[in-house]
């Protein structure tokens, strides 16, 4: 089997074995994003020749004796919403085109440390708001199961990147969906870690409360491998947790679920999922039955109010954080010809630099928290998002995970959706409610729709900090799904 | 009824500081309009006495050791600007002429 194919947890062994160098696995990698990527548009940015040094590095470290960890010298794509001090990052977005940021995120120089090598920057819609990629401004990421189709988003450049074999991993961020809906239509699993588990320092903002690093990986084991890699306590971000990173690894491993109580959310369900969706997951229920769960139906009465609610918090905080995109300090400036006030050069400027969907959200977001709107709009949504979580935890007394479908579609086609922002929104209707109560959440593959052939995810919801129990539930759904496939689902995308 | 107008639009796209063409204003209340219609269903829930959440984590108050610590040189923290004078963010005028 080629370099390419293998998981990131055997790249490691390779590499840490001597059987293979750290060099000839970036070498390997590189060269397929050479022949995929015109196709796939997964990367903004691609750095050979750093990666390259990244690996020779990790090679010299390792015929010195030093012991490292078990991804040291594995490839990653890292999402370009990331700073990283020697690559540009321009969060998808026009008004930091070009941008060098003087320091790393925290997520960066974890990765670093743990000698990932960085291979470049992926694709995402503008800040990180969109669900297809369209939103970015350096043109959208194709889906490798069919290039005419969406990658997800806002991570669709690190989703189409881990499917197309251009990386084995990558990073992630996941605000209302945008880790697991991406993982879902690519047929890889994607995680979206509990609030505060993984640092934002670094990471430029879109909605602060919302925000959540995670990993992507062709299976479960190597996404818990790199969420141990880059999550913990960081004194740089006052939200993150300080407490242990919950036993992911050991629990991808242990991948059982015998006695464990297992909810299907009703609401999640019905008018609006596409008919192969719904069956692929009735599936995964059954499946999950026959390997010892006791599978139940829940109620979570208000997760029906978490898509209006998110379009109101979200879009609220972005107004607010957006506003840092002044043209006075870093980024794009425009109109500056002398004459013009310093109020007129950031308007033009963040006309000329932001896309529509941003321009939308930062409106919303000012309508939302504008004195006389702000009680009716605000204001509910934040007391909606409470009984979200109240819901949540009446449902965790009764279970030990809920499921539902990861998003209602598989992936649709670039443009369906493109200026029809209601439709769009949609397609995170199943996965905001993790967002607003901070809980675990995975998406991991659950089989190909009858209709279209195309990935079908299954979500797997935990606690706070119950990260390892989503890791469990997805290595036995994998492992047992992969068992009656023949090998990954992935395995089953057309060759490229 | 139209929820938002597109005055509104023109006085949120002002308040957002965001010179928008005309065409995008009248696009923009067309969409806007259709979206807050649609979150506006958050009315529907009966949560009077229900305390709002600004976040999902129940922290406060974190505060870090006040000690000096090592961060950007000026050379790094202008590194991205647009226009740099004497060590400074050099911006356009700030106060009207008659200021």
């Amino acid at each position: 089997m080629s370099l390419i194919h293998k998981t990131a947890a055997e790249l490691g062994k390779l590499i840490a074995s001597g059987e293979a160098s750290a060099v000839e696995v970036a070498q390997a990698h590189l060269d397929r994003i050479t022949e995929v990527d015109s196709k796939v548009s997964a990367f903004l940015h691609v750095d050979a020749e750093s990666a390259l040094a990244q690996a020779r590095s990790v090679d010299e470290r390792i015929a010195r004796g030093e012991k490292l960890g078990p991804l040291a010298g594995v490839p990653i794509a890292h999402k370009d919403v990331f700073t990283t001090s020697d690559m540009p990052t321009t969060a998808g977005s026009k008004i930091l085109e070009g941008w060098r940021p003087p320091y790393d995120a925290t997520v960066t120089r974890r990765l670093r440390e743990a000698g990932l090598v960085i291979l470049g920057k992926t694709n995402l819609d503008e800040f990180a708001m969109g669900s297809s990629t369209e939103n970015s401004a350096y043109g959208p990421t194709h889906n490798p199961w069919d290039l005419s189709r969406i990658p997800g988003g806002s991570s669709g450049g690190s989703s189409a990147a881990v499917a197309s074999y251009e990386a084995p991993l990558s990073t992630g961020t996941d605000t209302g969906g945008s880790i697991r809906q991406p993982a879902a239509v690519t047929g890889i699993v994607g995680m979206k870690p509990t609030y505060g588990g993984s640092s934002r320092y670094g990471l430029i903002a879109f909605a602060s409360s919302l925000d959540t690093p995670g990993p992507f990986a062709r299976n479960v084991l190597d996404a818990a491998l790199l969420q141990e890699a880059f999550s913990g306590h960081d004194a740089l971000d006052s939200t993150s947790i300080d407490a242990p990173v919950p036993p992911v690894v050991e629990a991808a491993r242990q991948a059982d679920v015998a006695g464990l109580r297992v909810g299907v959310v009703k609401e999640f369900g019905g008018d609006g999922y596409q008919p192969g969706v719904l069956a692929r997951f009735h599936e995964a229920v059954d499946l999950l039955e026959s390997l010892g769960a006791k599978v139940v139906e829940v109620s979570c009465p208000t997760f029906g109010y978490a898509l209006p609610a998110y379009y109101l918090i979200a879009p609220s905080e972005c107004s607010s954080n957006l506003a840092r995109f002044d043209a006075m300090r870093y980024g794009l400036r425009v109109g500056d010809d002398g004459t013009r006030s310093a109020e007129e050069v950031m308007a033009l400027t963040r006309a000329a630099g932001f896309g529509p969907e941003v321009k939308r959200r930062i409106m919303l977001g000012t309508y939302a928290l504008s004195s006389g709107y702000y009680d009716a709009y605000y204001g509910q949504a934040q007391k909606v998002r409470t009984l979200i979580s109240r819901d949540f935890e009446a449902a965790f007394h009764q279970v030990d995970v809920l499921i539902s479908p990861t998003t209602p579609t598989t992936a649709f086609p670039i443009g369906e959706r493109a200026d029809d922002p209601m439709a769009m929104y949609l397609a995170d209707l199943c996965t905001i409610p993790s967002n607003l109560a901070g809980n675990a959440a995975i998406s991991v593959p659950c089989g190909l729709a009858d209709e279209d052939g195309l990935p079908v995810g299954l979500q797997i919801m935990a606690p706070v900090l119950g990260d390892d129990r989503c890791y469990r539930v997805g290595a036995a759904v994998e492992r047992a799904f992969e068992g009656r496939w023949g090998g990954p689902l992935l395995a089953k995308a057309p060759a490229l | 009824m139209s929820a938002i107008t597109r005055d509104e639009v023109a006085h949120l796209a002002r308040l957002s500081r965001l010179a928008l063409a005309d065409e995008e204003l009248d696009h923009f209340a067309a969409q806007l309009d259709q979206i807050v219609g649609a979150v506006a269903r958050v009315a529907e829930v009966a949560a009077d006495d229900i305390p709002p959440s600004s976040h999902a984590l129940p922290l406060t108050n974190v505060f870090r050791p006040d000690e000096v610590r090592p961060s950007l040189t000026p050379e790094e923290a202008l590194s991205g600007a647009p226009a740099v004078e004497d060590d400074r963010f050099r911006v356009p005028r700030i106060l009207g002429e008659e200021a």
